[in-house]
Order: structure tokens, then C-alpha cells, then sequence
């Protein structure tokens, strides 16, 4: 080792993006290029650890993948066949603007701009809408949209940014389905102190992998079955009485008395006083309880009444009426341990335990926290008390068709247990809790979208009866994706993965310009793979593509590029300046919001610009309104400038960021541009963070202090309680409507029987719509995707490090999958779906439900991409399941097509697939199949680099 | 005499890697660097890593454990390595107990990765030098860095905090603690090689149920016991007299 000359170093905090994480980073930049990246110890997220990816950054920067000039599809090129020029970015953005332009005076619905896991939806959802087109969404729809709606529609707030597990108080923490990726650092922090303190660790998952490894106890449950162990596990809580009364009639609808007459047009609806109340979005304190001590029918909260949570009672007027909590306890007698045995394939013995253990650790272990607090109906409480039972769970609950109803059943769990934001249970993170659902609807009809103005409302939100369903007099859809339809009502996320087929299709109607960002549609972010990417080329008979225009903005040479028209090379998370924005989904952690940026460390590669700038710039040259001074003149120089300058409303003094707001930096949340903003989060390891007095952390659905704090600082608009729906009238009333028992919007016949089966007020199980689709004995095993920790899907292949930990990807099976089917360990295998079929190689585990087969996502990558070479082990022994899984639900000749995805929020029904699996014949080629002609990389690439690579701080030094 | 080492806890360690590549950019870049990829971005890529994670399962189903185990140099108390090389390139520190490979001495002719029975030695194949993880020692003495960053990275990076760095011959160390508390082992001790390095296993945690816990007198089902009262307006015996 010798001594080297001190080099000139700076070190630079920023917000990491190798994931959706956004850990705090230490960057060291020497001699201009980067050195180190490491935790920031003094960031709220990730305090100073840093996870595989994260470390990898420097590949990422690096990496011949990366785009750097705007290109063009070169005249008389084929689309997908890559053949580019370059063009400056004047070029681009005047090709781009007379096209939009002309859309917007015209037809605005013509373009539709989706986007991956940005996070910049607060610039990219302002940008439709001032744009004028619904046709917006990010890529929730495909991702957990179940979680979101499921939990947000029952408790008023979610997993992941919005909501979680209190780990530290936690003594029995239970996880669902993968969930290794969301959150990362934080939940690997959390989850290593839960065990250190003695906590028990359950992980429910076909796969022991991921964090199920370190689990207590590994429980194997069949792909899409969780909701019949949930509502199992319900029965028994409910059946034993281990269920927290108190919590359940005070915060909760349970004692709220239901019409139970199936003859009343109010069948279903909470039976109402006719208590005067404020006409506003949220749901009105005007029900009715059952009072044991009088044994009558008292309004709801009424001081010192003992709601009755169960029986059958009949008001003056002769109605039959029951509490919520009786329904529930109705709805799960049929689901004994013994039913969902033979649905989940755990045997009835556990599910008990299982119960039990839930049931008397958040019964007997109760934590008492000596904080005093006053409810929403203030009464005074000396302490706060919590049930040291939580859970977790994203995408393997959600991407099921019916995960909604599962996320449902899971958040009732958790209600019954009393375990709502309290101490040891879920709690909320800012801005939730929220309204159930959320007050911000979408627009009501197609009046909404007119040439040349904005979108009335926004493109996305949250329904609560049919009057908010974006549809038009025939009930149609007026998004492209069919969001807030009759066919996925709550589809609070939008469908992207339906997008490029409707618009193909052009059902319900043909588009012209598709803007993509940072969302992999030709590969992994689609399903159907190989179809859409047909569907991308495909021409109408006069010659245009079905697709007329797409234009791909992405900082790699992702599988996407290639069918893009015009390419838009945007900058990696060093180069440029971003907002977790409390207007998007901020880093808030459970003692109060935050939210943090990113500032440049490095200066942009090549022509690389950031996409924020690029809409910044075209919503000028559109003159979108509130990208214009009222003047006529440029309102905004680009995206930094926007993020310290825009407001909700003129003078709102609500903004991009919360911190030092106000002309010196003295406010927060609240309070008029700062235009030292970015100086001020830069120096402070660029986050801000406000720490509620911990009177106001704890029971915030009912916390009167905070709910009047969230008010006074812009978060909510009504101080009213949130009470837990544990009976959904929301979901109800979308079944009376399919009834035809209720006035005003009616679902379209074809639609009818579909709305009123899974609108059920109640959560129930059903087998996913595939399975019901297709014939189970010809595809007996369920095939699923885990995520790989080490890798943030197709984010990644392009990282020569992280490439070395997942080049390629098996498809695990249990041995006896294997004897069974007579291949062995390691055989070249085909796995067929009813939709297609792949050819990949197989590992046996003993680490898989025998039933299921798996593999890591997105790791398989079409031939040439990412910057890889042709012959790299992603395209050669890499594979995608996504090929297996179809867009749309196997139907006739003829009949109706649906999404593949959950009929009431339109989530993508990724883990619903079913497999057969069998030998590759020993001739066949040792190369997975699908395969594709070559990517061809494009102009402005860097060439392949060698065959050695030795970083030092710069490339092939 | 110190001995600086690494106590690894196989009961939080979750295999995401971040020790690997954290431990990559540090060192690529430092004294010991470059650590060298082949084929960085074609097929069969692969390089040189200090620290690896192997992943394997125990047991069958549905009794399967998933064991992620994070291996590097441990620095040996009596490093097999050490004595084996014909120019002197790998010895053992005594001021710490580190074992380091001089690059300069080295001549690539791997006797010391065929004497370690841990193959926790990586040859740089393009510069034919042999490495190894080095605990970061151009971390721990640099005093230009923070007092606590003075660490190896893949302590500094982990996640679940799995990592503990320290003196495990000072019984007052965390590392001696954990050890000593945890029930830390070497791998391979038949081999005499006195591994620095310790490992601390998988330990499991059970809820104890008893029957009564599910009988108790406070169970909210007997609030709901009683159905609705009669209605007062109804005649009762107590409303006639006949004698």
C-alpha cells in the first residue's frame, strides 16, 4: 500500500435513490468524482446505515447504461428498432410542444403521461392537470394500490410513508407476503431491535426468504389465500372474546347500529338520528348506538353510554337493527380454522395459536404510556395505552385480485385488537390519518376535460359512493385506464398497466401521445410482455402506429427506449435537485411529518436533464396556467426554482416543502415562499423534520390536540374523529347501486353482479379471478416473484456490483415439484401458464410452500439492454414471469375483457398466477425463452466497456 | 494484546448485502483497492469482494431455516495464511491482530488461499495480487474521520446493526460482551486456527399460551351476555295481588 497525494474532497449530503427508500447519504466527491457514499447518521430514516443498494451508487453513476443526448426515432426507422439521432434539446422540446399544444386546444384526454416510482407526483400530477388530461397516474396501480385503499379505506391511513409497525414497543409483530423492498433500512432497523428486545417475529409467506429468515416461527400459507387465515384468525379472536371492547366501542363503528331490513332501501346503511350535522366529506356524527344500561337506542357517543356490540334490536319504528361488530361476528362464523385449513394450507391448530397469541399479547401485555391526552369528544385521558401487537405487509397482500378485501380483513385484525395508533400497534405517519376515505375526489364527468383548461379536480382520489366515479352518462369510462369506472371504482392509483392496451385498442378510445417516466413498460412494469411490445409497433391500415407518438424519459437504456420516439435522457439522483414533498409521500416517521430533498453532488452527464425541468419547461412553453405569471410571462426557471416558489393556491403558503417557510425561514407547513429554502434543507442534511409534543403522537383518528394542530397547519380540513371503519357504508353503497336500490348512479348491467359480489360492506374470501378463470388441475401451482433486497427491480442491471449478486434468477420449486414432474436441480424447465409459457432454469428449495414456485422479480432482461452485453446472464439465463401473466382475465370469444387486477381499486393481480411446470427437452437451446433481436445501444452511449474493470474512484484507472 | 474483530449475529443478519457492497466502495477505492470486476457487464460477471454473503437453507420443509451468512478474513489468531507465503506479503499485525497481504510483496501464487480453510482470500486475477478484507484499517486510525466512524464500513453500513466491531480480547468490549452473552462461536475451531471473527446464533423467541388466559372473568363476550331487556310497559306478576 502506498501513500497517494491528499486529493481534493468535499463531502455533500443528499437523499439517496437506488430505491424508493430515500435514506440520507453522505456523499464524498473527490476530484470531482464520487468516492463514498454512506448513511448519514444525523438523517431520520435510515440514521447512518446504508443498505446494498445504496452502497452500489457509484455503478449507478457510472454505469454505460446511462442516456445522454435527446434522440429521435431516425426517419423511415422502424419503431423498437433503435435506430436514433441525435437532436438538441430545443429540438425535442419544440417537437414535443407543438404536438401537445395541438392536443390541448383539441382533445386534452390525447395525452396521457404515466410515470414510475417517481417521487415527483406533487410536479407530475400539477403538470396533467394544468395540461387538462386525465389520462395521468404514477405506477401504483401495478405496485400495492390494495394496501393503500384496503387500509386507508378502514382505518384512515396505510403502510410504508403513510403508516407501520411501533417495533420498539411491539412484543408479537407479524409480517404478510413480501414486503423487503418497502420499507427497507427503516424496517431492517426496526425489526433488528424488536428481536434484540426479546419480541417474537412471525413471517407469513409461501418463501422463507427476505426477513422471513429471521422470523421466530415461519408460517407457509398458498399464494392468495390470506385473506381466509385473516378472517379465520378473526373468527377466533371474535369467538374467544380476546378482542379490545373498549377500543372497538369508543374509535371504532362497530356499536354503530346497521339497518338489517333486506326489504329497506337503506338495507346496509348505518341507521341515521336526525341530528342536525354539517353537510362536509367526511362521515357525519349522526348514528346510532344500542346502550346497554337503558337498552335503547342512544346516538352515537352519547356521554357515558355502553354501546352493545352485539344482537339484534328493533328501533321505534319497527326496523330491524344491528350493531356493525354483530354483522362482523355474522360474517366470520363460516370462516373456522378448519375452513381456512383447507384453503391456506395451515393446519387449523396454527391458525388457533395463532389467534390466541395475537389476542393475549395485546391483551396482557399492555403498555401504559403516562401521557395525558383529550379525545375528539373531550374527554380527558391520563395516560395512553397500547397493544403490543403489529404487523406488516405490501405487495404480497396486495397484488392479488382479491387483496383488497384481504387488506380489509388485515386492518379490521388490527382494529379488533385495539391496536390503532397506539404504542406497540400501527401507527400513522403525516399527513394521516386522513378521512375515510380522503376528502379529494375525482372529477364526476367527462365535462371535466375540456380543450385549452385545465382538468376540473384532480386526475386521481379517493370515492365514497358512486357519485364521485369518473364516468359518463352511459356509465362509461372517461380515463384511458378505466380508473373510477363501474369496472374498478376505488382505483385510487390508476391502472398503468392497462394503459398501453386500451390505447392500442383504443377502447375506450385511441390516444396520441404517450409520455413515459422512469416506468419499464416494454419489460418488466408490464404484464403480457411480448403482446405489449407488439402492441407498441403495431400500425393502424393507413400506416401510423396505434400508438402515434411516445416519448420515454429515462436516465438508462432500458428495454422501453427502444420503442420510444423521441428519447429524453434525464439525470441519476446525484445530479439533480428533487422534493419529498408532503404533497406527494413524504418521509414522515411516527413522531411527526418530514420531508427531505436532493441537491445536486455531481454535475449532470452529457445533455442529461432532469425530468422536472423537462415539465417545468414544457408547461411553460404550453403556457399551462399556473406555469405562467398572470402577466403572460415565465413564472418559473425550473423545477428548483418551482419547488421553493409554487403554492397550492396563491398565497396558501402550503408549498413543495415544509421547512423554513416564511420570508426568513421562521415558519413551517405553513407560511410564504423562502427563497433561501434549498440553502436551509442543504445545511440541515437536507430534511426537516417537526417532532408533535408526545401528547399528540398517539390515537390521532381521536386526539383532539392534534387533530386541531393537522388543522391549523394545512394538513386536514375537519377537525372531526376518524373513526375505524370496521363496516364499510362506502362499499355499500356501491352495492345498492348495483341492486338498483339506489337512487342516482347505477352500474351498467353487464357490470351489476360484479359490483355487488365483492362490494361487500363486510371483507370475505374468494379464490383470485384467474383461478376461477382457468382450469386449476391443468395449472396446479401458484407462481409468485419475492424481492430481492439487494436489488430495486429493473433499476439495478445496469450496476456492475449489484449485477454480481443477481446476474440471473432460477425458479425455486420444492423437490417434489421436482420428482413429481421428473426434472432435477438445476434442469432447464418450461413453465406455462394458460397465457404463455418461459423457459428458464429451476432450483429446489425446501424454503417454498410445495404447492408454489418462485423467482426473484425483474431480474431477467431483454437481450442488449441496460447496457449490457448480448450474451449477459440476465438475457441468457435471466427470465421474467411477467410473459405468463396476462393484462387482461382469460375470457371467451367475445365476452366482456377485464384488467387482471382486483375488480374494486384495479391492483394489479400479479401473484393471482397459476403454473404447470415440466422438462426442457435436452435439445432444446440452454437459454431462457422468450428471446428478442438484439437492443441495438444508441447514440450518445458510451461504448461497452472491457472485460476488466477496476474502479478507483473514476473509471479504468 | 488486542485482537480487532468482527462478532457477526446470524440472528438479525437478513442477507441484503449491504455489508458486500459497502465494503466495496470503500475498499475499491482505498488502500487496498482496486478490487477488480471481470466482465463487468457481460456474461458470468465477477469480481473481487472482500465480504460475501452465503445464503443456504437447513432442514425440510416446512422445518426449513434460510441462514444468510456473511463471511470475510477472520483474522485468525493463528492464521494458517501467514506462515505458508514464500515472500513475507501476509502477515498478522501484532499491534491489532489484523491480517494484511503486502501488495507490493505479493506474487500471486495463492499458497496462502489454499491454507486458509475459510476461502475467505480473493486474488485480484488481472493484477494477480492476492486480497482480503483488511477490517478497514485505513479507517480505524484516521483520524480525519469522525471518532465513531473510525470503523469498518460493513459495521458502519449494517442495517440490523449484525455487525460488532471491537477488541475481542478486552472482556469489557461489546464484541467480548456479545460473545460472552449471546454464546458466540468460531467456525471451525478443530482447525486451531483461533478465528478472530466470532459468529452469534440464531436465537427463538416463543409466546407460552396457558389454557386460562383464554377463560378470563373480564372477557368483553360476558357484556354482550344478556340479550335485550323486557320492555318495561309489559305486565309482570308484580302488577296483580289476589291475596
Amino acid at each position: 500500500m502506498t501513500a497517494k497525494a491528499a486529493p481534493k474532497s468535499q463531502v455533500k449530503s443528499t437523499t439517496c435513490y437506488m430505491c424508493a427508500c430515500r435514506c440520507g447519504i453522505n456523499v464524498t466527491v473527490e476530484d470531482g468524482e464520487v468516492r463514498f457514499i454512506q448513511g448519514n447518521p444525523a438523517h431520520p430514516i435510515n440514521k447512518g446505515v446504508l443498505c446494498a443498494k445504496g452502497a452500489s451508487g457509484i455503478m449507478k453513476q457510472y454505469s454505460p447504461a446511462r442516456l445522454t443526448r435527446p434522440l429521435r426515432r431516425k426517419q423511415g426507422a422502424e419503431r423498437g428498432s433503435s435506430e436514433f439521432e441525435e437532436i438538441s434539446w430545443e429540438e425535442a422540446f419544440t417537437t414535443i410542444s407543438e404536438r401537445l399544444h395541438h392536443i390541448r386546444e383539441t382533445d386534452p384526454k390525447k395525452f396521457a403521461l404515466y410515470t414510475g416510482r417517481d417521487q415527483m407526483q406533487a410536479l407530475t400530477g400539477l403538470f396533467a392537470k394544468q395540461f387538462g388530461t386525465p389520462n395521468y397516474a404514477a405506477h401504483g396501480g401495478f405496485c400495492s394500490v390494495n394496501m393503500a385503499a384496503g387500509l386507508i379505506y378502514t382505518i384512515g391511513g396505510s403502510f410504508w410513508e403513510f403508516g407501520g409497525p411501533d417495533l420498539e414497543r411491539s412484543r408479537l409483530f407479524v409480517m404478510l407476503g413480501t414486503a423487503e423492498d418497502h420499507h427497507s433500512n427503516p424496517m431492517k432497523i426496526a425489526l433488528a431491535k424488536f428481536k434484540r428486545n426479546g419480541g417474537k417475529f412471525i413471517a407469513i409467506n409461501p418463501v422463507r426468504s427476505g426477513y422471513a429468515a429471521i422470523a421466530d416461527e415461519w408460517i407457509a400459507i398458498k399464494p392468495g389465500t390470506d385473506g381466509a387465515l385473516l378472517l379465520a384468525v378473526i373468527h377466533e379472536i371474535i369467538a374467544l372474546g380476546l378482542y379490545d371492547r373498549d377500543f372497538l366501542s369508543q374509535y371504532t363503528n362497530s356499536p354503530d347500529l346497521v339497518n338489517v331490513d333486506p326489504d329497506s332501501d337503506d338495507f346496509g346503511l348505518f341507521w341515521r338520528s336526525d341530528k342536525e350535522v354539517e353537510e362536509t366529506c367526511i362521515e357525519a356524527e349522526n348514528k346510532m348506538w344500542w346502550d346497554r344500561q337503558q337498552e335503547a337506542a342512544v346516538h352515537s357517543h352519547s356521554e357515558h353510554a355502553d354501546p352493545r356490540l352485539m344482537g339484534e334490536f328493533e328501533a321505534d319504528d319497527g326496523r330491524k337493527i344491528k350493531p356493525a361488530f354483530q354483522l362482523l361476528k355474522e360474517r366470520v362464523e363460516q370462516y373456522t380454522p378448519e375452513w381456512a385449513a383447507g384453503i391456506t394450507g395451515i393446519d387449523a391448530d396454527t391458525i388457533r395459536r395463532l389467534a390466541h397469541e395475537m389476542g393475549i399479547t395485546a391483551r396482557d401485555e399492555k403498555i401504559e404510556l403516562p401521557v395525558p391526552w383529550t379525545d375528539a369528544w373531550g374527554r380527558e385521558h391520563e395516560s395512553i395505552t397500547g397493544n403490543p401487537v403489529s404487523f406488516h405487509a405490501m405487495r404480497g397482500l396486495a397484488a392479488h385480485s382479491n387483496g383488497f378485501q384481504t387488506i380489509r380483513a388485515l386492518g379490521i385484525l388490527m382494529t379488533i385488537l385495539g391496536t390503532i395508533d397506539r404504542p406497540g400497534g400501527f401507527r400513522h405517519k403525516a399527513p394521516f390519518p386522513r378521512p375515510i376515505p380522503p376528502c379529494a375526489k375525482p372529477p364526476k364527468s367527462p365535462d371535466a376535460v375540456q380543450p385549452g383548461a385545465p382538468l376540473e379536480g384532480m386526475p386521481l382520489g379517493f370515492p365514497a359512493s358512486p357519485e364521485d366515479l369518473f364516468i359518463d352518462d352511459q356509465g362509461e369510462a372517461v380515463r384511458l385506464d378505466k380508473g373510477f369506472s363501474w369496472e374498478y371504482p376505488l382505483s385510487v392509483h390508476g391502472l398503468m398497466h392497462n394503459v398501453i392496451t386500451n390505447a392500442w385498442r383504443g377502447d375506450p378510445y385511441p390516444i396520441d401521445t404517450l409520455m413515459l417516466f422512469m416506468a419499464n413498460m416494454a419489460w418488466n412494469s408490464s404484464m403480457n410482455t411480448e403482446r405489449v411490445r407488439e402492441m407498441l409497433v403495431d400500425k393502424n391500415e393507413d400506416g401510423e402506429y396505434k400508438i402515434p407518438f411516445l416519448v420515454v424519459c429515462d436516465a438508462f437504456h432500458s428495454e422501453t427506449i427502444a420503442f420510444a420516439d423521441i428519447v429524453l435522457p434525464d439525470t441519476t439522483y446525484l445530479e439533480r435537485y428533487d422534493a419529498m414533498s408532503m404533497l406527494d409521500r413524504p418521509i414522515s416517521e411516527f413522531e411527526g411529518p418530514i420531508d427531505s430533498v436532493r441537491v445536486p453532488v455531481v454535475p449532470p452527464k452529457g445533455e442529461c436533464r432532469p425530468f422536472q425541468d423537462v415539465l417545468v419547461e414544457l408547461g411553460t412553453r404550453l403556457k399551462l396556467p399556473r406555469f405562467m405569471n398572470l402577466d403572460g410571462s415565465r413564472k418559473f426557471k425550473d423545477y428548483k426554482d418551482l419547488v421553493i416558489n409554487y403554492e397550492t393556491e396563491p398565497g396558501s403558503g402550503i408549498g413543495f416543502l415544509m421547512g423554513w417557510r416564511g420570508k426568513g425561514g421562521e415558519k413551517f407547513m405553513r407560511g410564504e415562499p423562502n427563497p433561501n429554502q434549498w440553502e436551509m434543507y442543504a445545511k440541515n442534511n437536507c430534511v426537516y423534520q417537526h417532532e408533535l409534543p408526545r401528547s399528540f403522537q398517539y390515537m390521532r383518528n381521536w386526539n383532539r390536540g392534534y387533530l386541531h394542530w393537522a388543522q391549523d397547519h394545512g394538513l386536514i380540513r375537519y377537525t372531526d374523529p376518524v373513526n375505524l371503519h370496521l363496516y364499510s357504508e362506502v362499499l355499500q353503497r356501491f352495492r345498492l347501486a348495483a341492486e338498483g336500490k339506489r337512487p342516482g348512479r347505477q352500474p351498467p348491467d353487464h357490470l351489476r353482479e360484479r359490483v355487488r359480489t365483492h362490494f361487500d360492506p363486510l371483507p370475505f374470501y374468494s379464490e383470485p379471478l384467474e383461478t376461477q378463470a382457468i382450469d386449476k388441475d391443468r395449472y396446479p401451482l401458484n407462481a409468485i416473484t419475492q424481492r430481492p433486497m439487494a436489488m430495486y427491480h429493473s433499476w439495478d442491471s445496469q450496476n456492475a456490483w449489484l449485477r454480481q449478486i443477481h446476474a440471473h434468477n432460477y425458479l425455486f420449486v420444492s423437490p417434489r415439484v421436482g420428482l413429481q414432474n421428473g426434472f432435477g436441480d438445476g434442469d432447464w424447465i418450461w413453465v406455462e401458464s394458460a397465457h404463455g409459457r418461459v423457459r428458464c432454469m429451476c432450483r429446489f428449495s425446501e424454503a417454498v410452500e410445495p404447492g408454489t414456485v418462485w423467482t426473484w422479480n425483474a431480474i431477467g432482461k431483454a437481450r442488449g439492454a441496460w447496457g449490457l452485453d448480448g450474451n449477459a446472464n440476465e438475457s441468457q439465463k435471466g427470465f421474467l414471469l411477467n410473459h405468463l401473466i396476462s393484462e387482461e382475465i382469460p375470457s371467451g370469444e367475445g365476452e366482456y375483457r377485464f384488467s387482471n387486477s382486483d375488480p374494486i381499486t384495479g391492483q394489479a393481480a400479479w401473484y393471482d398466477l397459476r403454473v404447470r411446470v415440466y422438462k426442457a427437452d435436452d435439445n432444446e437451446p440452454k437459454q431462457t425463452f422468450p428471446q428478442f433481436a438484439t437492443q441495438q445501444r444508441v447514440p450518445g452511449m458510451e461504448p461497452a466497456r472491457g472485460k476488466w474493470q477496476a474502479f478507483f474512484k473514476g473509471l479504468g484507472k | 494484546m488486542t485482537q480487532l474483530a468482527l462478532v457477526i449475529d446470524l440472528n438479525t443478519c437478513v442477507g441484503c448485502h449491504a455489508c458486500v457492497t459497502s465494503c466495496k466502495e470503500w475498499n475499491t477505492s482505498g488502500e487496498a483497492g482496486p478490487m477488480v470486476d471481470r466482465n463487468p457487464y457481460a456474461a458470468e460477471p465477477t469480481g473481487t469482494f472482500f465480504n460475501r454473503v452465503q445464503s443456504f437453507e437447513v432442514g425440510n420443509f416446512p422445518h426449513t431455516q434460510t441462514v444468510h451468512f456473511p463471511k470475510s478474513c477472520l483474522h485468525c489468531e493463528d492464521p494458517p495464511c501467514v506462515p505458508v507465503c514464500p515472500t513475507g506479503a501476509s502477515y498478522k499485525r501484532p499491534e491489532d491482530g489484523i491480517v494484511l497481504v503486502d501488495y507490493d510483496k505479493c506474487i500471486g501464487c495463492e499458497y496462502c488461499s489454499w491454507a486458509c480453510p475459510y476461502g475467505a482470500r480473493e486474488i485480484d486475477e488481472q493484477q494477480k495480487v492476492m486480497k482480503k478484507c483488511t477490517l478497514c484499517v485505513d479507517r480505524l486510525y484516521d483520524q480525519s474521520l469522525p471518532e465513531q466512524e473510525r470503523k469498518p464500513v460493513c459495521v458502519l453500513s449494517c442495517p440490523t446493526s449484525a455487525r460488532i466491531y471491537g477488541d475481542i480480547h478486552d472482556p469489557e468490549s461489546e464484541a467480548s460482551k456479545a460473545i460472552n452473552d449471546a454464546g458466540g462461536y468460531q467456525l471451525m475451531p478443530e482447525w486451531g486456527t483461533e478465528p478472530a471473527n466470532h459468529y452469534l446464533p440464531r436465537r427463538k423467541v416463543d409466546i407460552a399460551i396457558h389454557e386460562e388466559d383464554l377463560q378470563r372473568v373480564d372477557n368483553p363476550l360476558r357484556k354482550e351476555d344478556r340479550g335485550p331487556r323486557a320492555p318495561t310497559t309489559r305486565t309482570t306478576l308484580d302488577d296483580s295481588t289476589s291475596w
